[in-house]
Parts: structure tokens; sequence; C-alpha cells
């Protein structure tokens, strides 16, 4: 692709915001331009903090992908995104009983909760979801985000089915199995919660009791 | 630094009582009437800006030297005037881009002969930090209405900001957060909390031009260093070293996106 497309491109795509800064013509992104420099820096500014170690900078296929903004939308990129939603499917678990939905007062518990894997949280303490932080969800929370879309009336909106069960699953426990570049955490991949959290929340979503659906 | 803890008995003090008249409300009305009370008796930032200024004028350390008679903040030596609105910047005597934090710790270093890895290491509740985050306080109010001036032209000044640009969009840790999960769109929040876009010039502005500002939720006065700390945490990333370069190029890359707005620091915010 030339440059004159490439811009053309990222113009169609709306994109022409991330080049709103003064030196953006100048930036250097991903493998081959300051890579080592980048490198010593990340090495020499973080320092273990509790359950949060510098390990936690190295990056997955996914992650390292995904730190070039323009590749969350490029055409030419988008191959690669596909592979990255494949890898991203074959990596979730699906529930081991068969069963998809638990109890939806305590899937808003999960939602309500942003817990968990900072410096300041404990190992041994549940996690929660961080699921208000970005999406509105019951009508009646109005402290809610918006980096995701509304969930609001979310079982309502959808068929019955097992297509919607399954949907909703893969989206919970690697939603980047779906949009390689997601902003949404891969709550179940990355053992942010686990499988008995995630029927919670399916139920919050689903179960046609949930605040959610009412 | 009998100053500085009879300014912080008082604003303790302050932000109880504003926590006992909200008590049932939820946090963020809370905060919010807490801001406004704040702002009717003056920005409590003010106190730090006077226990600053007197750390910055008192000779101090084994060389009992006065930052004021010996520290150049890239505007000449004991110059303050302006001196926030065109870091970070690069020093030809440290070969470093600096920002104020890591700049205050060399001239401690050679000026007044303290070991600055005490101050690097303590957290941010100790009285080493606090009065790194008092003289930034000091410092930065100095700078109060002039337009920022930070504008990479030294090739190391440039590499400082594609290194903090590069980091901005840097994605890792459990939940895959960079910097532009949560700065990264126009018009986002989280829960109730606004959050700017940093790759805009207003968006930068609004964090860039405000900080170090006094918080009204916890009482305590923050500078830029523990606002990118909280971020960092938030982020589910390790923790940054006090003044590393990854705090210096974020600032880089944020100071550059805001030249020519007009510093507002210190700010006050929720
Ligand atoms: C940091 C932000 C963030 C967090 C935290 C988050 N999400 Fe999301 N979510 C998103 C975004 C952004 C989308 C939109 C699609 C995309 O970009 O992939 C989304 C999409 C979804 C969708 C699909 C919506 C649709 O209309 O198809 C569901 C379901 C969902 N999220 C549920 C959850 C649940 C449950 C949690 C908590 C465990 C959660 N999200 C936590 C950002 C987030
Ligand atoms: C998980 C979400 C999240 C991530 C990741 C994050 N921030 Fe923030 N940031 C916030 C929130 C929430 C606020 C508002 C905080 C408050 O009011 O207490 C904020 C506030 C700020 C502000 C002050 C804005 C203002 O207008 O006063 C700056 C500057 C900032 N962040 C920079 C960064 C940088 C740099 C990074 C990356 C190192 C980062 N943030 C990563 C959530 C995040």
């Amino acid at each position: 692709m030339t440059k004159s497309t490439l811009i053309a491109a990222a113009l169609a795509a709306g994109l022409l915001a991330l080049h709103a800064g003064p030196a953006a013509a100048q930036s250097k992104w991903g493998p081959g331009a300051d890579d080592a420099t980048f490198q010593a820096m990340l090495k020499s500014s973080f320092k273990d903090n509790g359950i949060a170690k510098t390990a936690r900078l190295t990056q997955d296929e996914t992650q390292a992908f995904c730190s070039t903004p323009d590749n969350a939308t490029d055409p030419a990129a988008a191959k690669k995104r596909e592979a990255i939603e494949a890898a991203n499917l074959a990596t979730v678990k699906w529930p081991s009983d068969g069963k998809w939905l638990g109890d939806w007062k305590e899937g808003e518990k999960i939602a309500q909760s942003g817990r968990g894997l900072t410096w300041t949280d404990k190992a041994e303490q549940v996690n929660g979801g961080n699921c208000y932080n970005c999406h509105q969800i019951t009508a009646e929370e109005i402290s809610h985000g918006t980096i995701g879309p509304s969930l609001h009336n979310y079982g309502k909106l959808r068929d019955r089915d097992e297509a919607t069960l399954k949907a909703t699953w893969v989206r919970i426990y690697n939603s980047k199995s779906v949009n390689a570049c997601s902003n949404m955490p891969r709550g179940g991949h990355m053992g942010i919660i686990d499988e008995t959290q995630i029927k919670h929340l399916m139920a919050l979503l689903l179960d046609p009791q949930s605040p959610v659906n009412k | 630094m009998h100053r500085l803890s009879t300014v912080l008995a008082a604003v303790c003090v302050a932000a109880t009582a504003a926590n006992a008249i909200g008590a049932e409300k939820d946090a963020a009305l809370q905060g919010i009437d807490a801001y406004r009370e704040a702002l009717q008796d003056g920005n409590p930032a003010e106190l730090f800006e006077l226990t600053g200024e007197e750390l910055w004028t008192t000779p101090a350390g084994p060389k009992n030297a006065a930052l004021s008679a010996s520290c150049d903040l890239g505007l000449g030596v004991g110059v303050v005037k302006g001196a926030y609105a065109q870091l970070p910047r690069w020093f030809a005597d440290t070969d470093r881009v600096q920002d104020l934090e890591s700049r205050l710790l060399t001239c401690m270093e050679t000026a007044q002969g303290i070991d600055p890895k005490p101050i690097i290491a303590a957290s941010f509740s100790k009285p080493e930090k606090e009065r790194l985050v008092a003289l930034a306080t000091y410092i930065s109010g100095q700078s109060k209405g002039i337009p920022v001036s930070v504008k990479p032209g030294h090739p190391k000044e440039k590499a400082m900001y594609d290194l903090g640009q590069r980091m901005f969009f840097y994605q890792a840790g459990p939940h895959d957060f960079a910097c532009a999960t949560c700065h990264g769109q126009e018009g986002t929040r989280i829960r109730m909390q606004e959050l700017p876009y940093i790759p805009s010039t207003k968006g930068a502005a609004s964090g860039w031009t405000s900080w170090p500002a006094y918080r009204v939720s916890n009482g305590q006065m923050w500078s830029m260093q523990t606002r990118i700390n909280d971020c960092f945490r938030q982020q589910r990333f390790p923790e940054p070293v006090y003044a590393s370069d990854v705090t210096i190029a974020l600032s880089m890359y944020m100071a550059a996106n805001s030249n020519g707005e007009s510093m507002a620091t210190p700010g006050i915010k929720r």
C-alpha cells in the first residue's frame, strides 16, 4: 500500500483523530522502530510490587499486534486480525457441566466489583468483572462507564437460543475472539474471573428475571 | 517539617468533615459535594505551595544549599516563573530529558548532597515524597496562566516523545490495558469519571495543565508522578519507578500534545 492510499483508508475509517498529536508524523510504531530503546526503558522503569510483577510487561501476540493502534481498523491488517480472533477463539473453555446460566444476583455483584490484580490487591482475593466500569447494565445503576455499549435489555433484544448463549459466553470468556483489538478484557482466558462467575454474569445478561431484561 | 505536618493535619480534618456530611450519599456525589465545598474556601493546594516555597528557599542537605540559589529548571538558576510550563526538556548537564520531579532530584543530589535513592524508593505517603510533591506544587503555581511551551526539538526530546507515544498505546497485563484503553477515545467515562482523550490537544491539556492537583476525594496533594503511578496501578501494570524514563516519556507526550494551552496549576480534582 502506498502512503496516500493508507492515509485515505485511515480517513475513511475515521481514524484521523489518532494522528492529531503534533509530532505524530514522526511516530514510530512496532517492531523495527526504536525497539531496543523502548525495551530498555521498560526494563529500567518498572519494579515488582506485590502481585503486579514486571513479567506482566511481556506481551502476547494479541497485545503486541493491538499496540499499533492502526491495526485495529487498517484494511491491510484484516487477515492478521482474523488469525488473532481464531487463535483467541481456540482458547475458549465451554461450561464443564453443560449449564450456561447461574444466579443473576451474584452476577450483579461481580459486575459491580472492579477489584483485583492491581498491586494493592492480594492474590487470594476474589476478582470482580469490572463490567460497570465500561457498560450500562441495569437501568437502576446510573454510575456506569461508556467505553463499551449499553447492555441494558441485552437478553430481551436477542433470540433465546443456543447461538446467543454461545456468543455471549465467548464474548465474556475471550472478547478478542470476536474483535481482535477489542478494549474489553479477556475475563476467562486471562483468569480474571472463573467459570462460575461467568455463569452468574451470563444470568445477569440473559435471565428473564434479571433487572437487565425488565 | 512542622509546617508540612500542620498543613496535612488541617487538610485531613477538612476531608473528614466533608465525609461526615456526605456519609449517606454514594461516593460519586460525595466527591462532588466536597469539591464544591473546597472551592468555596479556595484550593487547599495553596497550603502545599507555601510549604514548597519554604523548601525551595531554605538551605538543606549535607551541603546546606538552597535550591533557589543552585537549581536550574531550564530558565536559569533559581528561576521558577514559567519554569514548569517548559518542562519536560533536555538538560545539557545531565544529557537527559527530565520532568520537574526528576530535575528536582538532580538538584537535590548535586547541590544539596542528598541521596535520591531513598526518595525514589519511598511510597507517596512518606515525608520524603511529600516534600517533592510540595516543591512541585509550588513551582507549578509559578506557571499558572502561562502557555505550555514544549516543542520537542533536541533529538533526545523527539525520541522521548516517540517513546511516550508508543508507551501510551502499549497493551499488556491481565486486562490487556494500555493508557489508550481509557484515554484513547473522545467522550468516554469509567463509571461517572470523565476520561480525557489524551492524543488531542484539549484532552492532553485537561490532564497535563492541571496537575499537581489537590484530590478532594482522598484529601491528598498529587503530582503528575503520583497521577501516572495510580493510572498504572489501575492498568494492572507493575509499579513505575518514581521519576523513571517511562514516566518522563508519558509526560513529554502529554506536555507536547498540550503545547500552547495555559497552565492551570495547581489544580483541584474530585
Ligand atoms: C475496559 C472496558 C470493558 C470492560 C471492563 C468490559 N467490557 Fe464488555 N465491551 C467493551 C467494549 C468496548 C465492547 C464493544 C465491542 C468491542 O469493542 O469489542 C464490549 C462488548 C460487550 C458485549 C457485547 C455487546 C453486544 O452488543 O454485542 C458484552 C455481552 C459485554 N461486553 C459484556 C461484558 C461483561 C459481562 C463484562 C464484565 C465481566 C464486560 N463486558 C467488561 C468494553 C468492556
Ligand atoms: C483502567 C483505566 C485507566 C487506565 C488504563 C489509565 N487511566 Fe488515566 N485515568 C483514569 C481515570 C478513571 C481517571 C480519573 C481519575 C480520578 O478522577 O480519580 C484518570 C485520570 C488521568 C489523568 C488526569 C486527567 C485530568 O483531566 O485530570 C491523566 C493525565 C491520566 N489519567 C493519564 C494516564 C496515563 C498516562 C495512563 C497510562 C500510563 C493512564 N492514564 C491509564 C483511568 C485510567
